[in-house]
């Protein structure tokens, strides 16, 4: 049995495997599936400061080895996070990391004041790719002046571990996560989705409401494997991988390349039981390599 | 109730029309209960364009005979799938997934099932639960010709079957909503499953008449367990999860207009 232990700044993970906003509910959606304190951490659906409808439906489409969905952060609210659903998943033992989105900096700070109060969430992920509404429909996180402006004002609120998410939709995604870095973030995570686009041709309509929506899944693994190789070189911080992991050998490809821990997310879809299979699958691949401890692989690609 | 992924074992798989397959499903272990109205997810592994598990539901379970029955149509690389799946071959499910019909207190009431094309398949299970219970089903089927009819037979162990073909083929031509049965006698409870329009039109003439109506709903699902917030249908209290909240509804949730 090697050590799985790892860490994101100064919180400790049992061990890399975490899951993705927004395709593990509050994680208690799994819990028949996989005992959610086997697992590094659980990142919740997005919260954004007031309740969100999301987009109308259909906000799902399926590609070949990936899908596409314009969820648009349907959520309830923070107080409706603090007062109904914190007391439902506060006694697990795993990290229950929130995913904080807005789009306003205001609405940022504010939700991640309120979640900066509760004891046992240890650290909240910053989703800086929904549009800021003030900058015309932009998302913050397209630009390194934006992703600076929001994380440095989360910054002054939040005192616990600061996971930044980066956007794919950029020319150069290392710019973006020096931005984060200089700003305070302790950490950075990718990819979100990437924007794409389905097409009914006996329709000739699109398929999602939006037109246009995230993509996710295998398909989109190599280009997300290629973004963490290029911002773990990039970066003091310790990277948080993820983008069309679906079993153990996936996870440890991004550890390779400079992740020091890994999401599963339109994965548990598939499989709902994913998550547990990859925490054994990378102890059996330390083991059969003899590898002590899963930081032995950190960022170990030989080239 | 707990959720289960189970790899499960083929005991027939037997063509029904030309579009259409049942597959009869069991386990060496005792399956757990399922409700009438309640779905799996079926895990399609053999193909990129299938990456999605597929929603399909309980057509019935026979608890002694420890089988379980999906009726499914043949409409995508999926579905065409599992008609291929022989005698001993492994199907992967994430059972049982959603709310089912909500099963009458008063005995004396009389339900109407009301399916059309393959929205028939959860209705056999909930007419052998009614039956159980000892309340007789009512079924009115509706399809398009004489050829996309489905278990005629099976619904016929279970109660009377009234039908409507567009065609004229067999039973009286015209929409289910159209059926004579529906003036001749007095229903008290209708559920209903099928394609959107029928379902509406269904939900219009049981709100007319004043009938409490509960209709199944097959939204594109991703996750099948109320985490994704894909499959969402908009109701009076804004966006649900048909997975998890459904698939079945109240007729009076839906902000459908009818
Ligand atoms: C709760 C629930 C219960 C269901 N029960 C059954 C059942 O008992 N038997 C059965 O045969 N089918 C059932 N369905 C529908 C079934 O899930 C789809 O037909 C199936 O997913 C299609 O997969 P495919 O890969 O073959 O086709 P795809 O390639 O995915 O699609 C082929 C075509 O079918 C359409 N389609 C796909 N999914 C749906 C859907 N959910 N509703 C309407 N059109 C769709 C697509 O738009 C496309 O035009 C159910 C769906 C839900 C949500
Ligand atoms: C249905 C769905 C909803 C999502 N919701 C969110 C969200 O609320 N916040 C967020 O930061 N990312 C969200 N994501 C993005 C995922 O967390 C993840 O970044 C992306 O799907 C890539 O990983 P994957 O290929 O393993 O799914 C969502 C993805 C999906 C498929
Ligand atoms: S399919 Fe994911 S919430 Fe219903």
């Amino acid at each position: 049995m090697a050590d799985l232990r790892t860490s994101i700044g100064k919180l400790e993970l049992a061990n890399p495997v975490m899951t993705a906003s927004g395709t593990f509910g509050y994680g208690t959606e799994f819990a028949d599936f996989v005992d959610l304190d086997r697992l590094g951490g659980v990142i919740v659906k997005g919260t954004t400061l007031h309740h969100r409808e999301g987009n109308p439906y259909p906000r799902m489409a399926e590609t070949p080895s990936g899908m596409l969905n314009a969820v648009g952060l349907q959520n309830k609210g923070v107080e409706y996070f603090c007062e109904q659903i914190y007391p439902t998943i506060k006694d697990y033992k795993t990290n229950m990391i929130v995913n904080v989105s807005g789009s306003a900096i205001e609405d940022y700070v504010a939700t991640a004041e309120r979640i900066n109060a509760l004891e046992a969430i240890p650290a909240i992920e910053l989703n800086i790719s929904c549009p800021n509404v003030k900058q015309g429909g932009m998302a913050f996180g397209v630009t390194a002046k934006g992703a600076a402006e929001v994380v440095s004002a989360v910054r002054k609120v939040y005192d616990k571990t600061l996971i930044v998410k980066l956007s794919p939709n950029v020319t150069d995604i290392t710019e973006i996560a020096r931005a984060a870095e200089s700003a305070g973030a302790d950490s950075v995570s990718l990819i979100n989705t990437l924007l794409g686009m389905a097409i009914d041709a006996e329709r000739r309509c699109p398929i999602l409401s939006t037109v246009t929506g995230g993509m996710s899944g295998p398909a989109v693994k190599p280009i997300a494997l290629r973004m963490v190789w290029q911002v773990a070189k990039a970066v003091q911080i310790p990277v948080v991988g993820l983008g069309g992991i679906t079993n153990a050998t996936d996870a440890i490809e991004f550890l390779l390349a400079g992740a020091s821990a890994i999401e599963v997310g339109t994965a548990n879809f598939m499989d709902p039981a994913v998550t547990g299979k990859i925490v054994d699958g990378i102890n059996d691949y330390l083991d059969r390599h003899g590898f002590a401890s899963v930081r032995d692989i950190i960022g170990a690609l030989e080239i | 109730m707990k959720k289960y992924i189970l790899d499960l074992t083929i005991r027939q798989t037997v063509a029904i029309g030309k579009q259409c397959v049942l597959l009869r499903l069991t386990a060496d272990e005792q399956l757990p209960e399922m409700f009438p109205g309640q779905f799996v997810e079926v895990r399609v592994d053999h193909t990129p364009s299938v990456m999605l598990r597929r929603p399909i539901s309980i057509h019935y379970y026979n608890k002694e005979t420890n089988e379980l029955g999906l009726l499914v149509q043949l409409v995508g690389d999926g579905t065409r799938w599992m008609a291929t799946l022989k005698e001993g071959d492994m199907l992967n499910l994430v059972l049982p997934l959603g709310n089912g019909f909500t099963l009458p207190e008063d005995p004396s009431v009389r339900p109407l099932l009301i399916g059309g094309g393959v929205g028939v398949a959860p209705l056999l299970y909930l007419g052998m639960k009614l039956k159980e219970m000892g309340i007789t089903p009512t079924f009115l089927l509706g399809s398009r010709t004489e050829n996309e009819l489905m278990q005629v037979q099976e619904f016929e162990k279970v109660g009377p079957v009234y039908i409507t073909t567009e065609n004229g083929a067999v039973g009286e031509q015209g929409y289910v909503t159209q059926h004579s049965v529906l003036t001749r006698e007095q229903f008290s409870q209708v559920y209903t499953c099928g394609p959107k329009p029928m379902m509406v039109a269904v939900a219009r003439w049981a709100k007319a008449a004043d009938v409490p109506c509960e209709v199944s709903l097959e939204n594109k699902m991703a996750c099948g367990v109320g985490a994704c917030l894909c499959c969402v249908e908009d109701t009076k209290e804004g966006n649900v999860c048909v997975c998890k909240e459904g698939p079945v509804f109240s007729i009076e949730k839906l902000s459908w207009q009818i």
